[in-house]
């Protein structure tokens, strides 16, 4: 659905000149939630506005439902946005114009009319469990309440596509869990695909399909969450399972165990260490729910040499977990 | 030399007064209107036209918006730095030319209105200024035209800063219509000048400082409230709507509670 071809954007030219994106290609598929994650300065907002042409790449091309948006001018551009909505950290919301006239704007962009606009308007403000607030403005609103506003303009023009830049960062804890709930369940009842940038990754947790890590303009890594949580050394991973850093421990050797759904529920470490009467001990463990299943990864030390680690390893394995060796 | 106990005094003090007073919110009124139609849109067209803007490229082209910003920037900065009194002076012919003659009321409008014009447009380009640009960001994203934006986003942003920047254009319209009594222009400043300073009656002084002070009060005040109800300060609607969210119990946000934004007269366990 969103096909992000080769682009690179730099800011400022000679010594200054800062690489904000450096040849990223991203693939979001159709339908699904695709987080990109990175640290400051990474590049992800950068990234997420090439989509929208805010931001002009240098080279490559941004490809969205089929129309290359980097190539896109003028009207043409402008009728392409109206298909895709973009919601912002700090809302950016009209502040002197109602909360029903700042979604009404959005409809507005369209071409949509009078009464039709209203009535939409305040469907879409429903939508959010803010038609109440109508004739509110902005500022009269929580947090919470506005970014629900900045969604309901997002969608107002029923876009296929939703771009989110830190849509929850200025948000409570309480309140980014319900900012993320209601994204997830309009992304399922519109059928929208979604393209959010986060630097929490209990955002990616909670409601993402799929990720990508950027550092220094650079995907470094990318895919879906279940595959990646079964790469080994993935960093998204790492990030998703706090499990601690590896230390070498002599004599032993260091292996990662991941486990998905039904087996995070079977005793396959306490079975391993009975079968192969070895002393494993646990270094590290984290159990998480991701996307509503539960995922765990354990860092176990095994007595032995490679071999063993091996041996361990296959096992786990033919029982349905991941595992792979760490070394420190 | 006028002799205030003479009987006809009082009466033609009011009746020049009167006038004056007349003619200079005349002047005031004519000069202020056609400053904001034309500063109004030059102001907001030289700010939209800088680099990274909504008007940088007009009609597609780069090139016009830096030439369109570069000329307007210039000669803005030109009418203001003109001398007053240097403009007046410099526009008899123009006047003459436009309205036939250069005296009188009518045509003190003319330098006035120039010298309002730079004035106003920078009033203008402070409140542009000041519009988030997040908000533009957000309508851009939105696919809305140029002329969407302009009217939907930065008008209705920018006008309580433009309503107050209104009265000190109004009123240093007024102070110049007092100096356009010098050429003839009518108006208070030409009762203080003539009666005042030629004939020697402190008393007409007194009343055209007391009236001028006056308007300028009345403006100010009008404005201020003016700018007040644009920026949207508590609307009633709102207020209704928030009772009646309460009385629904609908409190789902749990971030309402703390909401800094909410006043203490909203708290919920009220
Ligand atoms: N308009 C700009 N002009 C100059 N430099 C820019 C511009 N926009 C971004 N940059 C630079 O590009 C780099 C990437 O910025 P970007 O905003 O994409 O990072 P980010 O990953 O979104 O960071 P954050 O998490 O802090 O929002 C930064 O070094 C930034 O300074
Ligand atoms: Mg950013």
């Amino acid at each position: 659905m969103i096909t992000i071809d080769h682009v690179s954007r730099r800011f400022g030219d000679g010594l200054d000149a800062v690489v904000a994106l450096d040849d990223v290609s991203i693939e979001v598929q159709r339908g699904e939630i695709f987080g990109v994650v990175g640290q400051s300065g990474a590049g992800k907002s950068t990234l997420l506005r090439t989509v929208n042409a805010l931001e002009r790449p240098d080279s490559g091309t941004v490809t969205v439902d089929g129309t290359v948006i980097t190539g896109l001018e003028g009207a043409a551009l402008r009728q392409a946005r109206h298909k895709i909505g973009m919601v912002f950290q700090h809302f950016n919301l009209v502040g002197n114009r109602t909360v029903a006239q700042n979604v009404e704007f959005a409809l507005e962009a369209v071409g949509v009319k009078g009464d039709e606009r209203r009535g939409r308007a305040l469907e879409m403000l429903d939508l959010v469990g803010l038609a109440h607030r109508a004739k509110d403005r902005p500022a009269q609103l929580s947090g919470g309440q506005r970014q629900r506003v900045g969604i309901a303009r997002a969608l107002a023009s029923q876009p296929d596509v939703l771009l989110s830049d830190e849509a929850t960062s200025a948000l409570d804890p309480e309140t980014t869990r319900q900012i993320l709930d209601l994204i997830k369940r309009l992304s399922g009842e519109l059928g929208l695909t979604v393209l959010l940038i986060t630097h929490e990754m209990d955002v990616v947790k909670r409601i993402c399909d799929s990720a990508a890590l950027m550092e220094q303009g650079r995907v470094v890594e990318q895919g879906a969450l279940e595959q990646l949580i079964r790469t080994p050394g993935s960093r998204v991973a790492a990030e998703l399972f706090p499990v601690g850093e590896a230390h070498y421990t002599p004599g032993h050797r260091i292996i990662d165990v991941t486990y998905t759904g039904l087996s995070a529920d079977r005793p396959v470490i306490a079975q391993l260490s009975r079968d192969f009467g070895l002393d494993v001990s646990i270094l590290g463990a984290a159990l998480e729910t991701i996307r509503g299943h539960q995922a765990g990864r354990t860092r176990l030390a095994v007595p032995g040499d490679a071999s063993v680690a091996l041996k361990v390893i296959d096992r786990l394995t033919s029982q349905g977990v991941t595992a792979w060796e760490v070394h420190p | 030399m006028i002799d205030p106990a003479a009987p006809e005094f009082w009466p033609q003090l009011f009746a020049v007064l009167l006038e004056g007073t007349w003619e200079t919110l005349y002047m005031t009124a004519i000069a202020m209107a056609i400053t904001f139609v034309v500063g109004l849109p030059l102001g907001i067209v030289l700010v939209g036209t800088e680099p990274g803007r909504f008007l940088e490229a007009p009609l597609g082209q780069r090139w016009l918006g830096r030439a369109i910003n570069a000329v307007l920037g210039f000669v803005v900065n030109l009418g203001r730095s003109v001398p007053f009194i240097v403009l007046m002076i410099a526009l008899i012919p123009v006047t003459r030319w436009l309205l036939g003659s250069f005296i009188g009321t009518g045509p003190a409008i003319v330098p006035l209105t120039l010298v309002a014009i730079p004035f106003f447009v920078r009033v203008v380009e402070i409140a542009v200024r000041e519009v988030d640009p997040g908000l533009f960001e957000a309508a851009e994203s939105l696919g809305a035209s140029r002329w969407l934006v302009v009217r939907r986003v930065l008008l209705p942003q920018a006008w309580p800063a433009i309503a107050l920047g209104t009265a000190t254009t109004v009123t240093s319209i007024i102070n110049f219509s007092a100096m356009v009594g010098v050429v003839g222009g009518g108006g208070l400043g030409n009762v203080a000048l003539t009666y005042g300073m030629q004939r020697y009656s402190a008393l007409h002084i007194v009343f055209v400082v007391i009236i001028l002070f006056v308007i300028v009060q009345v403006v100010q005040w009008l404005l201020t409230r003016l700018a007040r109800r644009l920026s949207g300060a508590t609307p009633a609607a709102g207020r209704t709507a928030r009772r009646t969210e309460r009385a629904a119990l609908d409190l789902d946000d749990a971030s309402i509670v703390s909401a800094p934004t909410r006043g203490d007269t909203d708290s919920p366990t009220r």
